[in-house]
């Protein structure tokens, strides 16, 4: 106890001394997350610095393993880091889907020379990573996949189409679920398999979405020739690191339901709504709105913390990232719908300075993907039912 | 700290639930609502509770208990909400012995703790007076009078109140009703003159009542805490009685959410249970993740409480809000997917839904503690 909280002063005086004053402000725009990558740029040099700075002390993934780039820290003292970047509001120096998606798995169930060869380039921000999971006709029932992989000696020949690959235009590699097996049972042909996206045959076309914006794209694979060495965990054994790391996403994704650390909502609700005498909302209907999803955001924090926790004691039921998914989704969507009557005429300008291009439009509709992006409301509850309640049927 | 049991609280989790579970089943409180009972709980039950150091855990060791906290408490409280038992618990093992212990004097805490750890002394709190709870709205009036004061007013929902040896009783002693300042605690003898108890027979047949105060004169020496600065005592007390409510609440959901599962899987209509039906299925699985949620929220709070109490209101009142929407959810489903049976007063899922509708009432409903969230944010 003594040891973490002398741990815990030292990281203290650390991130006071190394984050610079213009990083623990609130992200106002998408420039303000660093995705690393070999074509990436840092929108300013505050930025640069708060990554490097992270990076040298392997604090840009902490509780990973030091041959790695890690940190090497336990989950106690991975924990007080968290704690104590949110306590000053540190931004995250690097977002990337290799570190909280891929990464678990090639920790899971990648090979010594998959995890030599990769983690350190993930932990440094050189790779950027997309996920080749969709694909037109295999959503929801995600294991129907068709993407075909060709044995052709040491080589696997991919031919297929994914679709709502995130940010696939930027990306260097893909994690991609391939059918290895198109006789077996469609739970039991797939692949996972690693490449980069610069190999001949790959191509990518950004889709443009409701909010204007293009976060997703169309990847096709043109016969694209990638060494059997890239299959991370057995042939035709695919689906099992595709749920381990589904796990992982859906942890990540319920992260978007807990904001914890910004201004107050009602108190932005009442800078353009106004409020009585005495303090409160004018609109005393939405104060109600935003003081019922407040009550919900804080416990959402607190389950998720304790996800951490029972992970850690072994007490945590597998599926349960499913749970904290769906709510985190649902709840982030209620936070734009409040943002977006709070706002009013003001939240409907769509191309101006003054709105920011209309940010707040956008990323309310943006929002309406977190409960379909990795599985949707229905497939989570689903998951729960049958999981962790099971309850009988299909 | 980790938002999970330690081994010890496990463990009395374990003991608790073995206790309450084989003397206090429903069918318990079932047979004291139709048996009349005038007591309202089972002395040899509270003996047990005493025996068990479940009266004294949250009585400093000192004066004979075992000095737990609010943890603690919550793990019993849960224990309590899964079988519906009747017990002074919430009224003097928690609220009363918390009064106590944080706000009286030495020889207060020297002559009530240790028969409250003993098991003892039933300890009520009279706060209520209108049809919500509203403290700082306290009007019944403590008129100074010689060296003491007369007490004149009206509480209601006095939990334990026709079968309580003391009284804590929250008195206007100067400003008007709304304002933090000019509340004072008292300590009162029910047997008092000028007190009239009325039992109330409540929904969910467990204990309360209305108790009328016509000039009852009480000493000095009965203030408990400071005079006129009862609120700062009061809010610590009461928010450790939240934490144990909706520690209770999370038990009584999760123990109406397991039976109707069960039922799901035994009813069948159309030839198949009806849990293969989707439409029951996501209801079954959104009331489970509730639940869950709700249960780490409490936890927060109760860890809260136990690491500084003074600030630990937030914790608190998102977890009595969450509680109480969770537990109103969780026993209209539990009515509703049990269908016909459901509305029987044989069956037993009724008694959770008369119980959680008095748990959301006490010490505030939902909409009280979204509204103090909602003030502690500026809006």
């Amino acid at each position: 106890m003594a040891d973490l909280e002398k741990f815990r002063a030292e990281t203290r005086a650390w991130l006071e001394a190394n984050c610079p004053p213009e990083m623990r402000k609130p992200m106002t725009s998408d420039e303000d997350t660093f995705w690393g990558g070999r074509n990436t740029k840092f929108s300013s040099e505050p930025q640069r610095v708060w990554f490097e700075r992270m990076r040298d002390k392997g604090w840009t993934v902490p509780h990973w393993p030091k041959e790695y780039g890690g940190g090497g820290l336990d989950g106690e003292e991975a924990k007080i880091v968290r704690q104590e970047m949110a306590a000053i509001g540190a931004r995250q120096p690097l977002t990337s889907f290799g570190i909280s998606m891929l990464g678990p798995a090639l920790l899971k169930y990648g090979t010594d020379t998959q995890k030599k060869e990769h983690l350190p380039k993930i932990t440094a921000g050189l790779i950027r990573w997309c996920q080749g999971y969709s694909e037109p006709n295999a959503g929801s029932d995600l294991a129907s996949l068709q993407t075909r992989a060709e044995s052709d000696g040491d080589h696997f020949v991919i031919t297929g189409q994914k679709i709502w690959t995130s940010y696939a235009n930027y990306a260097d590699w893909i994690f991609c679920l391939v059918r290895t097996d198109p006789a077996a049972k469609k739970h039991d042909g797939i692949s996972f398999i690693l490449f980069d996206m610069s190999w001949k045959g790959v191509s990518t076309k950004p889709i443009l979405l409701i909010s204007g914006r293009s976060p997703f794209c169309e990847t096709f694979f043109d016969s694209v020739r990638v060494p059997k060495a890239n299959v991370v965990g057995q042939v035709n054994r695919g689906w099992d690191v595709a749920k381990y790391l589904l796990q992982h996403e859906r942890a990540m994704i319920s992260g978007m339901g807990e904001r914890g650390a910004g201004r107050p909502l009602g108190q932005i609700a009442a800078d353009s709504i106004g409020a009585d005498l005495e303090g409160r909302l004018e609109d005393s209907v939405l104060r109600g709105q935003i003081a019922g999803f407040d009550v919900d955001e804080a416990a959402l924090a607190a389950a998720a913390e304790r996800m951490v926790d029972l992970n850690k004691a072994g007490q945590a039921h597998p599926a349960f990232s499913s749970a904290m998914k769906y709510y985190g989704t649902e709840l982030n969507k209620r936070r734009y719908e409040i943002l977006m009557s709070a706002g009013g005429i003001d939240a409907l300008e769509w191309e101006s300075e003054r709105s920011k291009e209309g940010a707040r439009p956008r990323a309310w509709l943006r929002t309406k993907a977190n409960s379909i992006e990795g599985g949707t409301s229905e497939v989570m509850l689903g998951i729960v039912a049958k999981r962790i309640l099971d309850l009988p049927g299909a | 700290m980790a938002l999970v049991l330690t081994e010890e609280q496990s463990m009395l989790r374990d003991s608790a639930r073995g206790l309450i579970s084989d003397k206090a089943p429903v069918a318990h409180l079932r047979h004291l609502r139709d048996s009349r009972d005038a007591t309202g709980f089972s002395r040899d039950l509270w003996k047990s509770f005493a025996e068990m150091g479940f009266a004294g855990l949250l009585v400093p060791e000192e004066f004979g208990g075992s000095g737990l906290g609010c943890v603690e408490a919550g793990v019993v409280m849960e224990e309590i909400g899964r079988n519906l038992t009747p017990s002074p618990f919430l009224s003097t093992a928690v609220v009363a012995a918390s009064a106590l212990s944080r706000g009286g004097s030495k020889a207060q805490r020297g002559e009530y703790l240790p028969k409250i750890a003993a098991g003892d002394l039933v300890a009520a709190l009279a706060i209520d007076e209108g049809a919500k709870h509203r403290p700082l709205q306290t009007e019944m009036q403590a008129v100074r009078s010689g060296n003491g004061f007369k007490l004149n007013g009206a509480k209601a929902l006095v939990v334990d109140g026709h079968v309580a040896d003391l009284l804590i009783v929250a008195a206007r002693s100067a400003g008007h009703a709304g304002e933090r300042a000019g509340v004072t605690l008292f300590l009162v003898d029910p047997k008092s003159k000028g007190i009239a108890t009325e039992r109330t027979i409540m929904v969910d047949a467990h204990n309360a009542a209305r108790i009328n105060f016509d000039n009852v004169e009480v000493t000095a020496d009965s203030v408990l805490g400071e005079v006129d600065g009862g609120i700062a005592l009061l809010d610590g007390v009461l928010n450790i009685g939240r934490g144990a409510v909706a520690s209770e609440m999370v038990g009584l959901s999760e123990e109406v959410f397991g039976r109707t599962v069960a039922y799901l899987k035994e009813r069948k209509q159309f030839g198949k249970a009806i849990g293969e039906f989707q439409a029951l299925q996501h209801r079954a699985a959104e009331l489970y993740i509730d639940i869950e949620i709700t249960r780490a929220a409490v936890l927060k709070a109760l860890q809260a409480l136990d690491a500084d109490a003074a600030k630990a209101a937030t914790a608190v009142a998102v977890a009595k809000a969450r509680a109480g929407t969770t537990a109103t959810r969780a026993v209209q489903e539990g009515v509703q997917m049990h269908g016909g049976m459901g509305m029987t007063d044989q069956f037993d899922i009724g008694f959770f839904m008369k119980r959680a509708r008095v748990c959301e009432e006490l010490f505030g409903d939902a909409n009280f503690h979204a509204d103090q969230l909602a003030r502690s944010r500026g809006y």
